[in-house]
């Protein structure tokens, strides 16, 4: 699996760049992280990439998941899973229910995607909280609740967007690791957006700068 | 690959367009036509200026017209002033959503039922007059004029017994989005009293956010009826009832100055509203200039008590208006002195049970099919704007706000001649276009700030997981926001119930509603049936806030951001 980018360039409604156009590789279980000066648009690249774009921007270049070109699709049709600094989870759903929102459609059977998702909730140190509020949960156990609900529906690409910096330090140690380990042993190749010098350290993998297109 | 997105946005333009924005257009070229002598019904086919000369020599002509502008522009101006005040005196010590919270039963109540309540508390032999009774030594009902009054007293109070309590939630709304706590503490800091930041600092602020809805405020006080013809005077009485009973005159050939009078009542509100925008200009210039001087000014704090005082008076008068309605429905004897029933009876209610009973039913029907088609039409709207990725073009807010600010007196008989050609009239569906034009801004209007202020990202999470846009809609968006969703349901609901002149133009009198039955019965001399009838439409939408408040906590009572149990 490898995510690639091809002279990507966002366009504001001006037809001004946000940034040069980027071209990037990220093989299966490497981690690129984005670095830059805030406002460049880091968060935007990600929205690119992900299919999730909003009206007044667009995007020139390609962007091509195993080999096809997802740039035209629709976000739900990309498989690029997305993670934020706040887990997101849908307050309405239980906690295993937002889970197994995200499971695929063709895992059939009740049992079956029962236990597909107390399997992930275990895995995450979650076992016993399938019918928990959301909003009951801590930080660590929300952010990890969202990492599986992400994994679950077998993302071929994974884009992160500042994940760890709503974490507190002791937290954000353990989350780093909980999830560049997971992405290791899925093969998933995972663009990740920060300011944190430290979450570059720990993912390990390349360090792009995102540059200003410097005005003439 | 916005083919989805752009079928749903040409389908609710179509619908809008259609349905909303051409019954409007028509319904002013027609009464527009009549009102320049054009009414081929009648024979008359050629345009001429008769029926203005016509309306301008009807009896008491001018003093309707000069009600109108006394009791409009007084209620909405008197209330802005009232209003503002009071939230400069107690918004540092209530909190926005509970304070939200005791104003909806003010807010809930139709014109008309809170109408009949000041009436029964305001007359002569009403509640304050029996209060007063043992000190003045009546013992029987004093002889003069409370309600009703050549002046237009009453009718400006009870305007501003509804109008403040709703400026009220709009200037608190906007002062949630505002730093008023940090502001004020600089104003402070720099020598300025509490009034004068409030004057000099956040009012500027709080202005841009209101003035919608302070135009609709306005239009609205200028162009009533319901509560005109229950509280207001008779003879001669503002214009909008004064048009209403020309265009009902036996007389067919008196809708032609009727017609004249309808556009000049439109004419009138958007005077007002320019008279609003000028002053608006002026006083942005005279402030500056009073900003700039640095003036500390007096302590505007006398004033500010005082207008809270006048709030808390008004909305104890609401209180009254409001209770006296289901005291009077279950009154048997009660003699003029007492302050309560000497003899209490379910009477009223059995012996009206049939009249009621239809009326109920028609509301319910007519509440229930407008508030459906409303809530359904601005989802739509809402779900078009979210799958093109766009937010609202300045000319698609206006048009929402369209039918709030054309005075419905103004549009309505031309409509009914437009239903009249396409066979609609006098039916239940007639009435359900005609009240879904107002019913649909409210619920409109109500749902956007909700709706936008969900996190996008939590639907890009969705959509990242494979989530479709109708997954996304259907699994995320309608059940996360089912309380915004039925509070809108529940102010629709309120909306329908109040309508009385669509009702009354497009029913051809023929579909009673709770509505039309309170104002009817309202001139009569049973106050027991008022009651009855009033009651009920009071307590309809009283209703449905319940049902929006009880609702999401039954339903998502194990979801704790969304009990509505923490305030988040």
């Amino acid at each position: 699996m490898s995510l690639e980018l091809n002279a990507l360039s966002i366009l504001s409604a001006n037809d001004t760049a946000l940034f040069q156009p980027l071209t990037l590789h990220v093989p299966a279980g490497e981690v690129v992280t984005v670095m830059g000066p805030s406002g460049v648009g880091k968060s935007t690249l990600l929205d690119a990439i992900g299919g999730h774009l909003v009206h007044g921007f667009h995007m020139t270049g390609t962007v091509r998941l195993n080999g096809r070109d997802v740039t035209g699709l629709p976000a739900e049709a990309r498989r690029i899973g997305l993670m934020f600094q706040d887990a997101l989870l849908f307050p309405h759903l239980s906690v295993g229910d937002n889970l197994a929102f995200g499971l695929p459609a063709s895992l059939r059977g009740r049992a079956a995607r029962h236990a597909a998702v107390e399997d992930a909730l275990s895995q995450a140190g979650l076992a016993g909280l399938y019918e928990r509020d959301p909003a009951t949960l801590s930080g660590g156990q929300r952010a990890r609740a969202a990492l599986m609900r992400t994994l679950l529906a077998e993302p071929e690409a994974l884009l992160l967007d500042e994940p760890f910096s709503k974490l507190d330090s002791g937290r954000r140690d353990d989350m780093r690791r909980f999830t560049f380990a997971h992405v290791a042993t899925r093969a998933i190749p995972t663009l990740m957006v920060t300011h944190d010098a430290d979450d570059a350290a720990a993912a390990g993998g390349p360090v792009v700068a995102l540059r200003e297109v410097i005005a003439q | 690959m916005n083919q989805n997105g752009r079928l749903l946005r040409a389908v609710v333009l179509g619908v809008v367009g259609l349905g909303l924005i051409a019954p409007i257009v028509i319904g002013l070229w027609q009464t527009g036509r009549a009102a320049f002598g054009v009414l081929p019904a009648l024979g008359r086919n050629l345009a001429s200026l008769e029926p203005w000369h016509e309306l301008f020599g009807l009896p008491g002509f001018a003093t309707s017209l000069h009600l109108t502008l006394a009791t409009g522009l007084g209620s909405t101006l008197l209330s802005l002033v009232l209003a503002t005040g009071f939230c400069a005196a107690v918004h540092a010590r209530i909190n926005t959503s509970s304070g939200a919270r005791m104003l909806t039963p003010f807010l809930a109540i139709p014109h008309a039922a809170m109408a009949v309540g000041l009436a029964f508390v305001l007359a002569p032999s009403g509640w304050i007059a029996r209060m007063v009774a043992p000190f003045a030594g009546w013992d029987r009902p004093p002889d003069f004029s409370t309600i009703n009054d050549g002046w237009g007293l009453a009718l400006t109070l009870g305007l501003m017994v509804k109008e403040v309590p709703f400026l009220l939630l709009v200037i608190l709304s906007a002062l949630s989005q505002i730093p008023v706590a940090r502001h004020m503490a600089a104003g402070r800091a720099l020598g300025y009293g509490r009034g004068i930041v409030w004057i000099k600092i956040i009012m500027p602020q709080v202005w841009p956010l209101i003035r919608l809805p302070v135009w609709v405020v306005l239009a609205y006080a200028l162009s009533v009826v319901d509560m005109a013809i229950i509280l207001g005077p008779s003879t001669p009485p503002t214009l909008a009832v004064a048009v209403t009973r020309w265009f009902t005159d036996p007389d067919p050939t008196m809708i032609l100055p009727a017609s004249a009078g309808a556009i000049l009542q439109a004419v009138l509100v958007g005077l007002a509203v320019a008279l609003l925008m000028t002053a608006e200009t002026g006083g942005k210039r005279l402030g500056r200039w009073w900003l700039r001087r640095g003036g500390r000014g007096l302590s505007a704090e006398p004033g500010l008590w005082a207008a809270s005082a006048a709030v808390m008076a008004l909305m104890a008068a609401g209180v009254l208006a409001m209770a006296s309605l289901a005291v009077w429905s279950l009154a048997w004897r009660w003699s003029f002195p007492q302050i309560l029933p000497e003899s209490w009876s379910l009477k009223p209610w059995t012996a009206a049970q049939g009249g009621w009973m239809r009326a109920l039913t028609n509301t319910l029907l007519l509440a229930g099919a407008t508030v459906g088609l409303s809530l359904a039409l601005a989802i739509a709207w809402l779900e078009g704007e979210d799958r093109a990725n766009r937010t609202r073009a300045p000319w698609a807010e206006a048009l929402i706000y369209l039918p709030l600010l054309i005075p419905q007196i103004g549009f309505l008989y031309g409509l009914n001649v437009g239903f009249l050609q396409i066979g609609l009239s006098g039916g239940i569906w007639a009435v359900i276009w005609a009240q879904v034009l107002f019913v649909f801004p409210y619920v409109m209007i109500a749902l956007s700030d909700p709706w936008r202020a969900l996190d996008p990202r939590m639907i890009r999470a969705a959509a990242a997981l494979g989530a479709g846009p109708g997954r996304r809609l259907w699994a995320i968006k309608l059940p996360v926001l089912i309380r915004p969703i039925l509070t809108a349901a529940a102010i629709g609901v309120a909306v329908s119930v109040a309508q009385y002149l669509p009702t009354l133009f497009m029913g051809a009198g023929r579909v009673a509603t709770l509505t039309t039955e309170a104002v009817t019965l309202s001139s009569g001399s049973d106050r027991r049936v008022t009651g009855v009838y009033a009651t009920l439409q009071a307590g309809l939408p009283f209703a449905a806030y319940l049902a929006a408040f009880m609702i999401p906590m039954i339903l998502h009572r194990n979801r704790r951001a969304l009990s509505g149990a923490s305030a988040t």
